[in-house]
């Protein structure tokens, strides 16, 4: 396939290609969909031992200032004054009028805070931010930074070679810490639903990194096609698809990432909606969906009752490698999105049998110490 | 002796007597992947030439299996149900999809023959 010129890469471009990587364009970069073993295996893999994924495509985004976390409040429903030093918190980015500008995790730093957002979003969310939280914080794009993500249950046993004590790091927190002699933020978090970390560092610094997490045995690349299945097992929303500027937190099933404090004061973006939604319920909701045959519904499938009419839409679906069975997420009406309802997926003109089903479809296995 | 001929959609025909058998080529599986379900047509179902006639999915994207030939659909690979994986690891033997009776089998004469069918696939962008 010919390279595209228009299309970025990552540090780590010559060791995808030196591994044999399918390389797809993604969110403006080119990036490795899989390697030699596939996306089934790279899944499998990462489910039993440890994947190294190369995520140095998301936006890393620092903001500085006397007090940027009040500053940041404005913005995302999330607690973020209270979150101690090296604590991290998924949030969300919104609108005024409370639709969803993008996810992200900010962690708290000593000398601020740290923000990794989606790659397809980061320039736009770098000039909210700037125009947004003009004179309260300085905000910049760090684009000489590579991130690395380690995950499943092999992550702490491996990375603890290299850092002795990291394995008892609590999830969603995170260490300022020299790692081959590299400063590196590694934090306890990452988007498969395992155990793992994910490290920011210097772009020149990740290659080496990398090579030297790979050559530790449990160790496999991983590319794109797997994060995806395995983020949709884990029943994590990925921005774009199911998540979009239309969506509120809680028609995205996402309430819980909105703090007790805000929802007694406010004072975010689209503070007026949300709050009224969390009263009164939203019109829509993100819901699990389990086809009950093995036809795949894709991204667009439209949902109705049983032999009746429209009630939604698949926002994700794919082949589920863990559990060898189709999986779905996507929004229903609010009535139909209780665990258990039964509804149809329009697949190729045929109305196929579906159930609603409780996320994640795989518990989540996060350390918890 | 047998003989394939091959579609601009990736399909390989084998004539085995009156009858036949279609599946996808080895480029077509490796473009698309691991192979996780194969939506098979029903026997006796009329197909028409580059129609659409079973689908393969992979994990990463539904690909349509055109009928190479018009026809109809007598026999399907009931044993993918169990192990889609097949077209993977053997799509010109046992990953066969279907097997028809074509309407005018002159149309088996107009596909690619194996050099031909090797040179478009080379030519590909």
């Amino acid at each position: 396939m010919a390279p595209d010129a228009a299309l970025e890469r990552t540090a780590l471009y010559p060791l995808h290609a030196r591994l044999g990587a399918r390389m797809v364009a993604f969110a403006g970069y080119e990036m490795p969909l899989h390697y030699a073993r596939g996306i089934l295996a790279e899944h499998l893999h990462t489910r039993a031992k440890a994947g190294l994924f190369d995520v140095s495509h998301m936006g890393q985004i620092r903001l500085c200032g006397a007090a940027p976390e009040r500053a940041l409040e404005r913005l995302v429903p999330g607690e973020i004054a209270a979150l101690a030093p090296l604590r991290m918190r998924y949030t969300l980015l919104l609108s005024e009028e409370g639709g969803i500008l993008d996810d992200l995790i900010v962690t708290r730093k000593e000398d601020g805070l740290f923000l990794v957002v989606n790659a397809a979003r980061k320039k736009s969310d770098y000039a909210f931010l700037a125009e947004r939280l003009e004179g309260a914080a300085e905000v910049a794009l760090l684009k000489e930074r590579a991130l690395l993500a380690l995950q499943g249950p092999s992550s702490a046993a491996v990375l603890s070679r290299l850092l002795p004590g990291i394995e008892r790091l609590p999830f969603m927190a995170a260490a300022e810490i020299a790692l081959l002699g590299e400063n590196c933020l590694v934090g306890r978090s990452g988007y498969t639903g395992e155990d793992g970390f994910e490290i920011s560092l210097r772009a020149e610094a990740a290659p080496g990194l990398a090579e030297r997490l790979l050559a530790e045995p449990e160790v496999e690349p991983i590319g794109l096609g797997a994060r995806d299945s395995l983020r949709l097992e884990a029943g994590l929303p990925l921005y774009g698809q199911d998540l979009d500027e239309g969506t509120s937190p809680v028609e995205a099933s996402l309430a819980w990432t909105i703090g007790k404090r805000r929802r007694q004061e406010g004072g975010f973006a689209g503070a007026g909606r949300i709050l009224k939604e969390l009263a009164e319920g939203a019109p829509r909701r993100r819901v699990g969906i389990s086809p009950q045959g093995r036809a795949i519904a894709r991204e667009g499938t439209p949902v109705s009752e049983p032999g009746g009419r429209a009630i939604g839409r698949v926002t994700s679906g794919g082949f589920a490698p863990s559990l060898a069975a189709p999986v779905a997420m996507g929004y229903l009406e609010s009535a139909y999105a209780a665990a258990g309802t039964q509804v149809e997926l329009l697949i190729r003109g045929e109305g196929r049998p579906a159930v609603v089903a409780p996320l994640p479809f795989l518990p989540s296995r996060h350390y918890r110490g | 002796m047998t003989q394939r001929r091959f579609s601009a959609e990736h399909e390989w025909v084998r004539r085995d007597g009156e009858i036949y058998v279609v599946g996808i080529t080895d480029y077509a599986q490796a473009q698309l992947g691991d192979v996780v379900y194969v939506e098979l047509p029903l026997k006796g179902r009329r197909v028409e030439k580059g129609k659409e006639a079973a689908t393969v999915e992979s994990v990463k994207a539904a690909s349509e299996v055109y009928a190479p030939l018009s026809g109809e659909i007598i026999e399907t690979n009931e044993a993918l149900s169990a192990d889609p994986a097949k077209v993977n690891a053997d799509p010109e033997g046992e990953g066969w999809v279907f097997k028809l009776r074509p309407d005018d089998p002159q149309e088996f004469e107009a596909l690619m023959d194996e050099a031909a069918y090797k040179r478009f696939i080379e030519e590909k962008p």
